[in-house]
């Protein structure tokens, strides 16, 4: 099954993030395909490189990246709440005159309509929040 | 781009200020519309709080984004479900609620109502029915 993941919230506050991540890892294990894994709302901080935990607990920003890296996953962040939050890539800090990026080169920030597309093309969306 | 045409509903159960949900909702209501899909909303639990006539946010200084509403019917969604349990729970009936309509090209621009309320077991029913569900 082609499977869309639409993640609602942040990371560490709430288990939507970590949630999301296993099942789309067991969805892959068990020979799904994951066609989108799309951040909206404060699920957009799940994609900021500066992120630190403490060492004895998981990394769940770099857990999706080795995801993404090992499956070849489409992180997308959206823009509109990316801009709201301070989320920033090169483009973003080139446009609205930002002196830093903080996005994990794994994800990429683009529009809405990257989740529309991905609820048309996949055979089911999960969505994971409150 | 699949030329398949689906159902998706927008479910939008929280109240309108309060946290950003139902603002970021209707952002994907709006640029959705573009996909053309077939789309409704639905309103449930404090959902229905976000379609109360006469909203007004000086107070707690938030954007007002209630009127953005009124225009779903230009972008052709204009099948907005609102539970009617969830209306009495909370003390309203339809009079409180937005005058929502669309303008119906097969009949020469008639304006119609979008909202339509409906029993939590014909809310089932249309869920059941859906193709996507995007839960706010």
């Amino acid at each position: 099954m082609k499977f869309a993941i639409q993640i609602n919230e942040g990371p560490y506050q709430h288990q939507a993030s970590d949630s999301a991540y296993l099942f789309t890892k067991t969805a892959l294990e068990k020979g799904h395909e994951i066609f989108r894994v799309f951040f909206y709302h404060d699920g957009v901080g799940n994609g900021t490189r500066l992120t630190t935990p403490p060492q004895d607990d998981r990394h769940v920003v770099n857990r999706w990246a080795e995801l993404a890296e090992k499956h070849e996953l489409d992180l997308v962040v959206c823009v509109a709440a990316a801009q709201r939050r301070g989320l920033v890539d090169d483009g973003e800090a080139e446009r609205n005159g930002k002196d830093a990026t903080n996005i994990h080169p794994k994800f990429r920030i683009s529009g809405l309509g990257q989740l529309i597309e991905a609820a048309i093309q996949a055979d089911r969306l999960v969505v994971f929040g409150d | 781009m699949s030329e398949d045409i689906k159902n998706f509903l927008y479910l939008n159960r929280r109240a309108p200020y309060g946290t950003i949900y139902a603002w970021e909702s209707l952002e994907v209501v709006l640029i959705g519309a573009a996909f053309d899909q077939k789309v409704s909303l639905a309103f449930v639990d404090d959902g229905v709080f976000q379609i109360v006539k006469g909203q007004d946010t000086s107070a707690i200084e938030m954007k007002n984004f209630s009127p953005t509403y009124s225009a779903l019917g230009d972008y052709d969604v204009n099948q907005l479900y609102v539970e009617q349990e969830s209306l009495e729970e909370r003390g309203l009936s339809v009079d409180d609620l937005m005058h929502l309509t669309w303008e119906d090209e097969d009949e020469d621009w008639a304006e119609k109502d979008s909202i339509r309320v409906v029993s939590r077991a014909e809310l089932n029913k249309i869920i059941e029915a859906q193709d996507v569900v995007f839960s706010f």
